[in-house]
């Protein structure tokens, strides 16, 4: 006999109904060892915070509409005419998949709006998963212990791509076929493999009958199951290494300081749900996504101009677009760099953000964790970088439109891809460089206004005459977050010669890594905070103005 | 110090929770401030006021779901209204989105205002531990393993090692194998098409023959070859590389001599399948016979061999050789290199 029953006829009648269905459970899965750790966890507060949730809401919202979606759509490739009830399409040749997206789209009460839903919800979830990798980008929450978890979560803005990718392919219109017919061209750009990839993939020639049920086994079972492993294994990392928090009176590298989850955190945070759930029906109510009646089905010879992806895939689109179509001949071969180039610049320039975490803790030679957050102008050479990086990918993103970007503006095609051409390798440097300095200049002020009080706004006469601003010297809570932060030493290469007097031999990527390094944190990259010596000084009476 | 300790920066170690005396250090950290009451935590008439109205947004959620359901009912699907400044849209699409929105919307704001003015909004610490193990378990892991590595024998039986290693390397061959047949082999499939000669020119949009006076100065007729409908099982891997523009040029202005030979009395034929990645091109601008792919806007020259003059595709437009047999347009030869995009074997 377990514990479990005696307990149970001990109070027989006394335990409400709750607490015996918990000992149940608890008695097969120990739910309150795992609910005494975690119930009332901590969770800091911060707007910034919130943006990995509108990516996980978001992500349940596509998984719950696309749930819906395969419960009427038919991802086939067989040829029918159209009988359905939108009439400017009847006798129309299309596939089934085009047929059907037409069908949830006329016929099933609501298949609109849920097909509308899952597409904004898709954009938006994309989006918030970039902006929530630039928050831990800018505030350093990548560092030890979360390098894994940056990768995770890398790893499912990737995959996002290519879900979004895959589902935008599937009514098979002319846009989105306009699409799978790129993705083919890129395929057959590969050396050597190209053309038995494209047979493979394709099922024969293009389009074939194969890629759209290909493209759905994907989109709806591989590629989300994939991404439904490693987000909750993200989500685990987040509590198993607790949150970051931004620095603060309290708040120290080896606490976090906020509300417990239950009950405020799982208020909010469920509340949350519902208002990205809530706002982004409302879009869906009010503001058409990919009418594909309009555009018409997939027919390899038209097309619809100023055709353009969905915004996700803008920056792949404007490095392909800008490219010039550099093909190279030899021995009956060709290869062609117009396509292969981009094609490997796109996946390099999200490398370098992915590995970024690594680079860093090797630079600056850091092996301890860090739980307090980073102000982005604190770091200026990380932020710097981030911006420039920020700054490479948006001018893509302009030469993925620039078609529209002419047509609106009225500039030529030639002049909006030189300038993105040009800007793609300028634009980040410019931006590094101005990013530092405002950094700089922001640490500045932040000494400046430790040791010599915010201004107050109020001016003050001197019996001489002369008029100052009078200064209010900051309180104890504000001088601490002004001054918290670390400022590491550069790494140092060491004397020159061992003691026996014997040239050291210095590898390559000491010198590297020094260099780097005082790139980060040496003199001209960094601003002394103030010292609690000099703060005195002033303080005591000599520092006035 | 433990390795486990050094992984925690000590710079904040003194710095404990509570006040530290100014003169010390001014920048020390002061600890966390105290707790300022809300009005909702000492005024119960206040509290009242947000317990109001957390209910009233979880009323309003439960009449928008039933506005949703009566919507569902009642609102034909094919209805369409106009609603400034949306337009004409659907009346169904557009009422179900709404209330179903306000629905979850409604939900979210009472919980949200619930916790933000009723729940204890008390800022509370917890501890944080380093990740890392401490030594004594990384120590117990590492003799656990090498206990357990020992007992398997895995280092000393080499044999047993070698070939588990072999079959394991091995077996996934199976199934790399069973993905021979998604597709068949590219053979010459890349550089055939539907023309050859004798094959006539049929107008995309009549379905007819076309004769070369039905090709007009400044436009672009599209043509496919004959025999090939739109009913035809594989019409659309056939017209994916078969479809064909053509244009009238007055002979003096074609610059390219084989041009020149390919055409008939100024009509050219192209392929239509950009070179790049595969988009049909699908503008024409007369006066310089440049045509435009949509897509990433390569632009070739109709009237120069169908060169590349901007954007990033690689090489000319494959060109037709046309000639006129008993008043019709037809193919003089099939086509002389691949149509569309490059591949490797191109050459
Ligand atoms: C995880 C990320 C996902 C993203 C980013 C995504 C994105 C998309 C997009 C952009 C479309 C095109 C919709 C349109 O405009 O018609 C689409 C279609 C579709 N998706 Fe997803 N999706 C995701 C997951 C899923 C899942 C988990 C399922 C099902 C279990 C699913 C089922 C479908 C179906 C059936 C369609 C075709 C329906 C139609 O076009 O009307 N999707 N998806
Ligand atoms: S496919 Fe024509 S320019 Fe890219």
């Amino acid at each position: 006999m377990s514990n479990e029953t005696t307990a149970t006829t001990a109070r027989r009648g006394q335990a409400p109904r709750g607490e015996r269905i918990a000992d149940w459970a608890d008695g097969r899965l120990g739910i309150y060892s795992l609910a005494k750790a975690n119930m009332r966890k901590i969770f800091p507060d911060h707007w910034s915070f919130m943006l990995g949730e509108v990516a996980l809401y978001s992500f349940i919202i596509i998984i719950l509409t696309g749930v819906y979606l395969t419960l009427f759509f038919h991802p086939s490739m067989a040829e029918v005419t159209y009988h359905g009830s939108y009439v400017p399409m009847h006798g129309i040749k299309m596939t089934q998949a085009f047929e059907s997206t037409l069908h949830i789209s006329f016929d099933v009460r609501g298949g609109l709006l849920i097909r509308q839903i899952h597409h904004w919800a898709a954009l938006v979830f994309l989006a918030a998963m970039m902006v929530h990798m630039m928050r831990v980008f800018f505030t350093g929450a990548f560092r030890k212990p979360r390098e894994v978890n940056w990768l995770f979560g890398f790893l499912l803005f990737v995959l996002g791509m290519f879900t979004g990718f895959t589902g935008y392919s599937l009514p098979d219109d002319l846009l989105s076929g306009t699409g799978v017919r790129f993705i083919e061209g890129v395929i057959l750009a590969m050396p050597l493999i190209g053309s038995y990839l494209q047979m493979f993939i394709f099922g024969g020639e293009f389009p074939g009958h194969d890629i759209i049920p290909r493209f759905f086994t994907i989109h709806v079972l591989l590629l989300p199951g994939i991404m439904l492993g490693l987000l909750v294994a993200h989500l685990i990392l987040v509590i198993y290494h607790k949150h970051t928090q931004f620095p603060g009176a309290g708040k120290t590298n080896n606490n976090v300081v906020g509300m417990p989850l239950l009950p405020v955190y799982m208020a909010k945070a469920g509340g949350f749900f519902f208002l990205v759930f809530g706002v982004i029906a409302v879009i869906a109510a009010v503001a058409s996504i990919n009418p594909v009646w309009a555009i018409g089905p997939y027919r390899p010879d038209q097309v619809s101009t100023g055709a353009q992806p969905d915004w996700y895939m803008g920056f792949a689109e404007g490095l392909v677009r800008v490219m010039p179509g550099w093909e190279w001949n030899f021995w009956g071969h060709t290869i062609n760099f117009g396509v292969l180039i981009p094609i490997l610049v796109f996946p390099l320039v999200l490398v370098a953000i992915a590995v970024y975490p690594f680079v860093e803790s090797w630079v600056r030679g850091d092996k301890r964790e860090h739980h307090i957050l980073d102000r982005p102008r604190n770091v200026p050479t990380r932020t710097a970088f981030g911006v420039a990086w920020l700054v490479a990918y948006f001018v893509m993103l302009i030469g993925g439109g620039n078609d529209l970007w002419a047509t609106h503006f009225h500039l030529s095609i030639n002049s909006i891809t030189w300038f993105v051409r040009i800007a793609f390798f300028v634009g980040p440097v410019l931006a590094f460089i101005a990013t530092k300095r405002i950094c700089l200049g922001l640490q500045r002020r932040d000494k400046d206004k430790v040791l010599h009080g915010r201004e107050s706004g109020i001016i003050k006469r001197l019996p001489h005459g002369e008029f100052i601003e009078v200064h209010e010297p900051l309180n104890q809570e504000q001088l601490h977050f002004l001054t918290q932060h670390e400022q590491p030493e550069p790494v140092e290469l060491g004397p020159e010669v061992d003691e026996n007097g014997v040239r050291r031999k210095l590898k390559r990527s000491q010198k590297l890594r020094a260099k780097l390094s005082k790139g980060y944190y040496g003199e001209d990259n960094v601003i002394p905070k103030p010292t609690v010596e000099e703060y005195k000084e002033i303080t005591s009476g000599h520092g006035h103005h | 110090m433990s390795e486990t300790e050094e992984n925690l920066p000590s710079e904040r170690e003194t710095a404990h929770e509570g006040a530290v005396v100014k003169a010390e250090n001014p920048f020390a950290d002061p600890g966390l401030p105290p707790h300022e009451h809300r009005v909702q935590d000492t005024d119960e008439r206040a509290a009242k006021r947000s317990e109001r109205a957390v209910a009233f947004l979880f009323l309003v959620s439960m009449l928008a779901t039933v506005a949703f359901i009566a919507s569902y009912v009642a609102i034909p699907i094919d209805k369409i209204v106009y609603i400034f400044p949306l337009g004409h849209i659907s009346a169904l699409n557009f009422a179900l989105g709404l209330t179903l929105g306000v629905a979850l919307f409604c939900i979210g704001a009472g919980a949200v205002h619930w916790a933000r003015t009723l729940m204890s909004d008390e800022e509370v610490a917890d501890e944080r531990h380093p990740i890392a193990a401490a030594p004594e378990v990384k120590a117990k892991v590492l003799a656990d393993f090498a206990d357990g590595a020992r007992e398997s024998q895995f280092g000393r039986r080499k044999l047993i090692r070698n070939t588990m290693f072999g079959a394991l390397a091995l077996v996934p061959l199976s199934g790399v194998v069973l993905l021979r047949d998604l597709g068949p082999l590219p053979e010459k499939k890349l550089r055939t098409t539907g023309w050859k000669k004798g094959i006539r020119l049929v107008n995309q949009s009549t379905n007819l023959p076309l004769r070369p006076e039905d090709i007009a100065v400044g436009s672009l007729t599209f043509a496919k070859p004959e025999g090939l409908e739109e009913s035809d099982e594989e019409f659309n891997e056939k017209i994916a590389k078969d479809a064909l523009m053509l244009v009238r040029i007055q002979p003096q202005n074609i610059k390219d001599k084989q041009e020149l030979a390919w055409s008939h009395e100024g009509i050219v034929a192209y392929s239509k399948i950009c070179t790049h990645v595969g988009c049909p091109i699908s503008l024409y601008e007369q006066q310089t016979h440049h045509v435009l792919c949509p897509c990433h806007q390569s632009t070739f020259d109709l009237s120069d061999g169908g060169r590349v003059i901007f954007g990033p595709a690689g090489h000319a437009l494959p060109q037709l050789h046309i000639t006129v047999k008993d008043g019709f347009l037809e193919a003089a030869s099939g086509f002389a290199e691949p149509v569309g995009p490059s591949f490797w074997e191109r050459g």
